[in-house]
């Protein structure tokens, strides 16, 4: 499968890097900050190390940037930045413009989520999710809580194992 | 008319200031609690301070009864949002938004927003107009419609100098609307010859710009 992730915080590399040793062919596009506090943290820090996808230092909302990731031959895109409204732009013009057939955006304001998981965008809300997993957990819902726990903590697991990428200093 | 501003930067309170002054009734969202303060006091209690890629402040503006509302903060994606949702939430009838980068202009369209106001865009045009080659310039989009209208040059040695109006290999869906020869509109017929120098106004589906210049310039 060929994945293009815009956002590489700690879900986007977490997500990068478990697609990446299954197999799938990552591209992972994230902004290049000009606030020097962000500069001084690497850019694709939270990637592994062992990660052989590409890694592209752009606006993920721009056409040629995207190209460059690879949309053209993409299968999925998931739009995971901090920005809500980035990520449903990034989402539908990988939708309406490249015709990437599975599209996923991190909305994390549920009103948005739901207007535009009717209009046709794969929404999920961090607040929605998290919340209702902690839910399940404090009443003992087996189904949903602990499924998800025991394949999160084994992720977890392997993660921990190995080290991370070594942080690019900006230039 | 009503209109929702959101966004109250220095694009949102000019545009508001002149709205007002026109007669027109104006709410502007605005996110940012200092700026808000400072509108407020200079244009009176028409400011609301909230995020206006919100569907809550969006609905307590009254974008469902506002004739238009009008998203020109500084972030492309974020002007983008706030017109969908008035759209979709709120049904407002007519979304303008300001498009930072002017690439975005296409972006927007295909993505349901037709009305689009790139400030690079109009400095480009008026830079344009100054320069002897700008010979082609698309003037303005027309409202509520994928078209434009474009104005161009008849320069020497182009396919049309010289051959009449009815000549040209305009695409489909686009006309010939007028023509300014030495400071006078005509009216262009089939038959009207054109010559160096007419400077010829092309209604045109937007999509079809490059097939205009084109048939003008070979």
């Amino acid at each position: 499968m060929n994945v293009v992730i815009v956002g590489c915080g700690r879900v986007g590399g977490f997500l990068a890097g478990l697609l990446d040793s299954e197999g799938h062919r990552v591209s992972v596009v994230d902004i290049a900050s000009t606030s020097p506090a962000r500069a001084e943290r690497a850019w694709f820090q939270h990637l592994p190390s062992s990660f052989k996808g590409e890694t592209i230092l752009g606006d993920g909302t721009d056409l040629e940037v995207l190209r460059q990731a690879g949309i053209e031959h993409a299968d999925s895109l998931l739009a995971l930045t901090e920005g809500d409204n980035r990520n449903l732009m990034a989402a539908q013009i990988a939708q309406k413009i490249f015709g990437v057939k599975q599209v996923i955006a991190k909305v994390n304001d549920p009103v948005r989520a739901q207007t535009y998981r009717e209009m046709g965008i794969n929404t999920f809300s961090r607040t929605t999710i998290l919340g209702t997993l902690l839910h399940a957990m404090l009443q003992e819902d087996r189904e949903v809580g602990e499924v998800l726990m025991r394949k999160a903590l084994a992720h977890e697991a392997e993660m921990v194992l190995e080290p991370m990428k070594t942080p690019v200093k900006a230039r | 008319m009503y209109f929702v501003v959101a966004g109250a930067g220095e694009v949102g309170f000019h545009l508001s200031q002149a709205l007002l002054e026109a007669g027109h009734e104006v709410t502007i969202i605005e996110a940012d609690r200092r700026r808000a303060n400072f509108v407020q006091e200079k244009l009176g209690s028409i400011v609301m301070n909230a995020p206006a890629d919100e569907g809550r402040a969006q609905m307590e503006a009254g974008c469902s009864r506002a004739d238009a509302l009008i998203a020109v903060t500084g972030d492309d994606a974020k002007n983008l949002v706030i017109c969908q949702l008035a759209k979709l939430r709120c049904h407002t009838p007519r979304v303008i938004a300001r498009v930072n980068n002017p690439k975005n202009e296409i972006v927007f369209k295909t993505l349901g927003i037709d009305e689009t106001i790139s400030s690079t865009r109009v400095l480009m045009n008026v830079i344009e107009q100054e320069l002897p080659s700008g010979g082609f310039m698309p003037l303005m989009s027309l409202a509520g419609s994928a078209n434009e209208l474009i104005e161009a040059e008849i320069a020497i040695g182009t396919p049309p100098a010289g051959k009449n109006v009815g000549s040209l290999r305009l695409p489909s869906g686009a006309l010939v609307g007028g023509i300014i020869r030495k400071g006078k509109l005509l009216h262009a017929d089939d038959d009207t010859k054109l010559e160096v120098g007419d400077r010829v106004m092309v209604f045109s589906p937007t999509a079809a710009e490059s097939e205009v210049r084109k048939a003008l310039f070979g």
